[in-house]
Parts: structure tokens; sequence; C-alpha cells
């Protein structure tokens, strides 16, 4: 795989803020690639920047290994879905899809072959002559959709575009926008607030805080080996607990945790070092042993305290003597499973694996 | 007697006497008798043809056309280009230019045009024509064609713009295909209204005319001879309905362009 876009030391400014500050990032052709922050964290600027939309202030972008500097959006490879969708209010469906075709010498029965493609490709055959706003939300996004990839651009750029949706029209969409960009191999830069749905879509995400990219990974090493504490915070739910380390035999370290008591891990958990002072562990790598012939890896006594229930699944927060603050545990609610009360005396099962540790 | 219906009789009290002299133009127009007293003679359309027959009139009506056909068509174009630059970009000095571009909207007309006839004729030593009194109107209508342009410029999503050039048009064919359609009403709607406001401004018109009077100073002119005044009444109740009739008209292209682009109505002028 050769990079398409390549994003060096990239600087934005709106005057006294700093909203990039030297992102540099490689997206490679055909792979689904998002950028995941809190608001405000720079990443529909970065968007923008690779559109053409923004002016940087330092660094460089290249796409397909172009110097974009001082080109316009329209003469850029890259076609973009906004947030709001911007159907043009005065035109039909059919005339929308076709907006970009216009100064492609193509005939008219070419132009309708190729809109007819397009809204097939996305679910909305015959389409073509309805109004704007006779369109609801979700065609809305299809038609924006058909409209930006009927140009065949090299890379299609999505600013929140499921963030107005529905929640279950959202995980629908979710599936079929993943679907249609393995169907057209196109890159796909999806910028998202919502660490779920760049998990379940990219095959990989920038976590982006504060103008820089925080860490860039597949979704797998993402949740499960976050580099510090603000990108595992945004990612899932973790448990933080302080924690010592010390360099045990090769490639593997001692770890004393206050309630937990000595754990070895491998060096690949632990991105920090022997510097790091927190371990963290997921609410899921925690395990309530209901009876005594449950046994796990390694047992720690608590206390429930409280029951958070989701339907499928119970959130239980867990006092541990030595541990200042109680610990998450979540449960699947499986058949037949013995409900918990608060303040029942439980123990918890865990593993020294699906421990990390962080800055 | 509650106070919720003395305010509602006040309110009636208040509209009678607003309109009441409105209501009173086409009663004597229709009225065949030639003073302007009760009790009305007859009805008839006798002041509507004698207005046919004079000539002064008719020159008078059309300078006031070609008046208020080029002011609306000047008034408007500046005020896109201020109400453009208002809504969608940022410049030192933003507040007070808008501001002081909108003050002719509570400035007296008889300030501006005695300051007018004083730039015009001691400092420029220019004469009056009636593109004196064309200045005048666009220095007064571009405030009322800035106010309804600037609702329909804020309206319009940037994005379209945005996705325009996106797909490939540069910024004039983007302006061409996708600004100018959705604000076309907010256009026709200032349009109507500056064409409105010059067809029936006096002041300016009565200080800045030269040498060919506007309808307006022409009915001034009339109402010197008391057997014109009935004609005077006729002509005014044909002014009234053309008013009604563009103000209408405007208002419904301005709540139609609100709702080509999807936006919440926040008033206007009617």
């Amino acid at each position: 795989m050769k990079p398409i876009i390549d994003l060096i030391n990239v600087d934005k400014s709106f005057g006294d803020v700093k909203a990039l500050k030297g992102v540099s990032a490689q997206i490679m052709e055909g792979e689904f690639f998002s950028l995941l922050g809190p608001s405000g964290c720079g990443k529909t600027t970065l968007l923008r920047t690779i559109a053409g939309f923004e002016d940087l202030t330092g660094g460089v972008v290249l796409i397909d290994g172009k110097d974009m500097e001082g080109v316009l959006p329209n003469n850029r490879p890259a076609n973009m879905v906004f947030q709001s969708y911007a159907i043009f209010p005065h035109l039909n469906v059919g005339e929308n899809v076709a907006f970009g075709l216009r100064r492609k010498q193509l005939s008219l029965s070419e132009k309708s072959e190729k809109v007819k493609e397009a809204l097939d490709m996305v679910g909305l055959e015959g389409y073509e002559n309805r109004a704007a706003h006779t369109l609801s939300g979700g065609q809305r996004q299809r038609v924006a959709l058909a409209r930006a990839l009927i140009l065949r651009p090299r890379v299609l750029l999505l600013d929140e575009p499921l963030s107005a949706l529905d929640k279950k029209l959202r995980e629908q969409m979710q599936t079929e926008l993943r679907r249609l960009q393995r169907q057209v191999g196109i890159t796909f830069i999806l910028v998202t607030h919502d660490q779920e749905e760049a998990l379940i879509m990219s095959d990989r995400i920038a976590v982006m805080f504060d103008g820089q990219i925080a860490q860039l990974d597949s979704p797998f090493d993402l949740y499960t080996r976050p580099k510090n504490r603000e990108v595992a915070n945004f990612i899932g739910i973790m448990n933080f607990l302080p924690g010592s380390a010390s360099q045990a035999k090769k490639g593997f370290l001692d770890v004393t945790v206050p309630g937990l008591g000595e754990i070895t891990i491998s060096e690949d958990q632990a991105p920090a070092g022997v510097n790091g002072t927190q371990v963290g562990i997921r609410p899921e790598m925690l395990t309530i042993l209901l009876d005594a012939e449950q046994t796990s890896d390694r047992e720690t006594p608590g206390k429930v305290l409280e029951i958070d229930y989701y339907g499928d699944m119970s959130y239980y927060s867990v006092a541990v003597e030595g541990v200042t603050d109680p610990l998450s545990v979540s449960m699947r609610n499986t058949a037949g499973r013995k409900a918990l009360n608060k303040d029942d005396k439980i123990r918890i099962g865990w593993s020294s694996e699906s421990l990390i540790l962080l800055d | 007697m509650k106070s919720g219906k003395l305010l509602t009789s006040f309110v009636w009290l208040y509209l009678i006497f607003l309109y009441l002299p409105v209501i009173l133009l086409p009663l004597f127009a229709f009225n065949t008798g030639k003073i302007i007293a009760f009790p009305l003679k007859g009805f008839g359309f006798q002041w509507f043809y004698e207005l046919a027959k004079i000539e002064a009139l008719h020159t008078a009506v059309f300078t006031s056309l070609k008046i208020a056909i080029i002011t609306s068509i000047l008034a408007t174009t500046l005020g896109m280009f201020a109400s453009r630059a208002a809504t969608r970009f940022s410049f030192p000095g933003k507040g007070p230019i808008m501001g002081l571009i909108m003050v002719p909207l509570v400035l007296p007309e008889i300030i501006v045009a005695v300051s007018l006839i004083v730039v015009l004729i001691k400092v420029l030593g220019l004469g009056l024509s009636i593109w004196t009194i064309i200045l005048g109107h666009v220095l007064i209508c571009v405030p009322f064609s800035i106010a309804i342009l600037n609702g329909a410029f804020r309206s319009l999503d940037k994005s379209l713009e945005e996705a325009s050039i996106d797909l490939g048009e540069t910024k004039w064919s983007t302006f061409r295909l996708i600004t100018l359609p959705l604000v076309m009403p907010g256009i026709i709607s200032s349009l109507l209204i500056s064409f409105v406001i010059s067809l029936d401004e006096f002041i300016i018109a009565f200080f800045l005319t030269g040498s060919e009077p506007t309808l307006s100073v022409y009915i001034w002119g009339m109402l010197r001879f008391p057997a014109r005044i009935p004609a005077v009444m006729a002509l005014g109740t044909i002014m009234l309905v053309v008013s009604l009739l563009l103000l209408t008209a405007s208002e419904y292209f301005r709540r139609r362009g609100l709702k080509r682009t999807g936006v919440q109505d926040t008033g206007g002028f009617v």
C-alpha cells in the first residue's frame, strides 16, 4: 500500500488560536481513515485543509505525491460530504448528483447513466426527479454521498456525516458506508467525535486533542494499547490506579499497585516503559466471580457500591480495599446469571495480561 | 370595564385614526361631486378619465418610473455587495461602516435633501436633474435593500457554496449557479421595496428635482388648484393600489426565499 495523503508538519492558526500544531500523518490508498476527537480538537480543520478550504499556516499537504499549496478545492482529487449535507435546495436529486459533471465533456445520456449508477450505489434508485426538500435526513445523506462519489475522487472526505441522524439510522448508515467504501475502493477520511463510530468503521484512527494527533493506530490497538491516559479515557471506559514499575527479567516489568499487589506485565503492555505511574484496566476485563467454584488468574475482594443497568449489560461500581476510587466492572446479563445487590461482598477476577501501564 | 376591553377599543380607535384618511381617498375618487365634502353625489369614473387627459401628468409618471426603476436596480446592487460582505467576511471597522450605511433609515429626509443640495450645487457645482433625485433615492433605499438581503444571505448555508466549489466550479460560477438563484427572492423583494419607496418619495424629489418633476412633486403642484383635487384623489387611489400590490409581492418573495433555504422567519418589513 502506498500513501495517498501525506501531511507534513501541518500548522493552522485562526488569528491567535492555533487550531493545528504540527500535524504529521500518512493516509494510505484505499483505507478507511478516521479523525477522532472532542469538539475543538482541530479534526474538522484538518479535513478542510485537505479539501483546500483552509490555507495552511505552515507545513505541507501532499495528495498523490503532489504539493497542494495554492491548489483550489475544485482542482483537488478529493470531494467532500458536508455535515449539513449541503444539498442544493433549488435543484432536484438528479441535478444535485450531476452537479460535478457540469464541466466534464459528456453527452446527456452518459450523464444520466452516471447519475443512475451513482444513485443505485447509495440505494436511491429512481429518485432523480425528487425535489430536494422532500428528502429525509438519511436520504439527503445518500444524495450527498452520490454527488461526491460520481466524480470518482481519489479521496472522499466526510465531515461528521452521521451526527444529524437518529441512533438506529446512524448504525445502519455506519455499516452501509463501510460496505460502500469497500465496494468503490476509494480512500475515505471520516471526521467524528463518536468513538464507537470510529472503532466500527475505520481501518485506522487518528485520535486528536488540542490540534495534535495523540495516537494513530488500528481500532484494536487503540482500544487495547492506548498510549496515554487522555486517549484511554476518550475511547471507552478505563479504570486508572496508581502504580510504580521496575524492570524485571528481559521484556517484562514488575508493577506494584496498591490494592491489587505485585503484577508482572510484558513490555508490550507498557507504552510508557518503566516511567509509567499508573495502570489502566477496562471494565470488561474485570469479572465478578459469583460462586466459590468460579476462579480466576488473580482475585481481589470487593463490595458492590452501585449498579447501572443497561439492558444487555450492567456496570457495577465496586469498592476495593487499598484502592481510592471504586472500580468499574461490566458484566453481560446472560441467562440464569445470579442478580447482584448493593452492598454484596464479591470477588473480582482479572488477569495481569489485561493491564496496561501508562504515564 | 376590564382593562382588556379598554385596550381593545384603544387599538380599534388607533387603527381607524390611522386608516381613515386612506379610506377617504378612494371614496372621493369615485365621487362625481366637484368638491371634497359630504354628502357624496354619486358613483362614477369621471376623475379617472380626467387624469388620462392631463399630459404633464403622464410625463411626470414616466419620470417617476424611470427614477424608480434605476433607483431600485442601483440600490439593490449596492445592497447586495454590502450584505454579502457583512454576512460572509469580517473586516476591520465592519460595525461602524455598516452602521453608517444604515443611518439614512432614521435620518430625516429633509436633512438628506438639504445636504445633498448643498453638496451638489455649492460644492460640486452640478445642476439638478433626474440623476440627482436618483442619487438621493439610492441613499435612502440602500438601507432597506441591505436589511432584506442580509436576511437572504445569512440564511444561505456557507457549505452550499463550498460544496459547489468542491465539485469543480469556480467562485464566479458558484455565485451564478448557487448563490444567485437562492437569494433571488430577496433580490426581487429588495427591487420592489426600493421601487415603491422611490415612487412615493416626495421631500428629496421636491428639493432635488430639475426641470422634470416626479409624480409626487406634480401632485403637490396640483393641490394648489381646487378643481384638480378630485383628480388627485383618483391618482392617489391608483398609487395606493399599486404600492399595496408591490409590497405584497415583495413580502411574498421574501417569505418564499426563506422557505426555499429552509430558515425560520425572523421578521421583515410587512
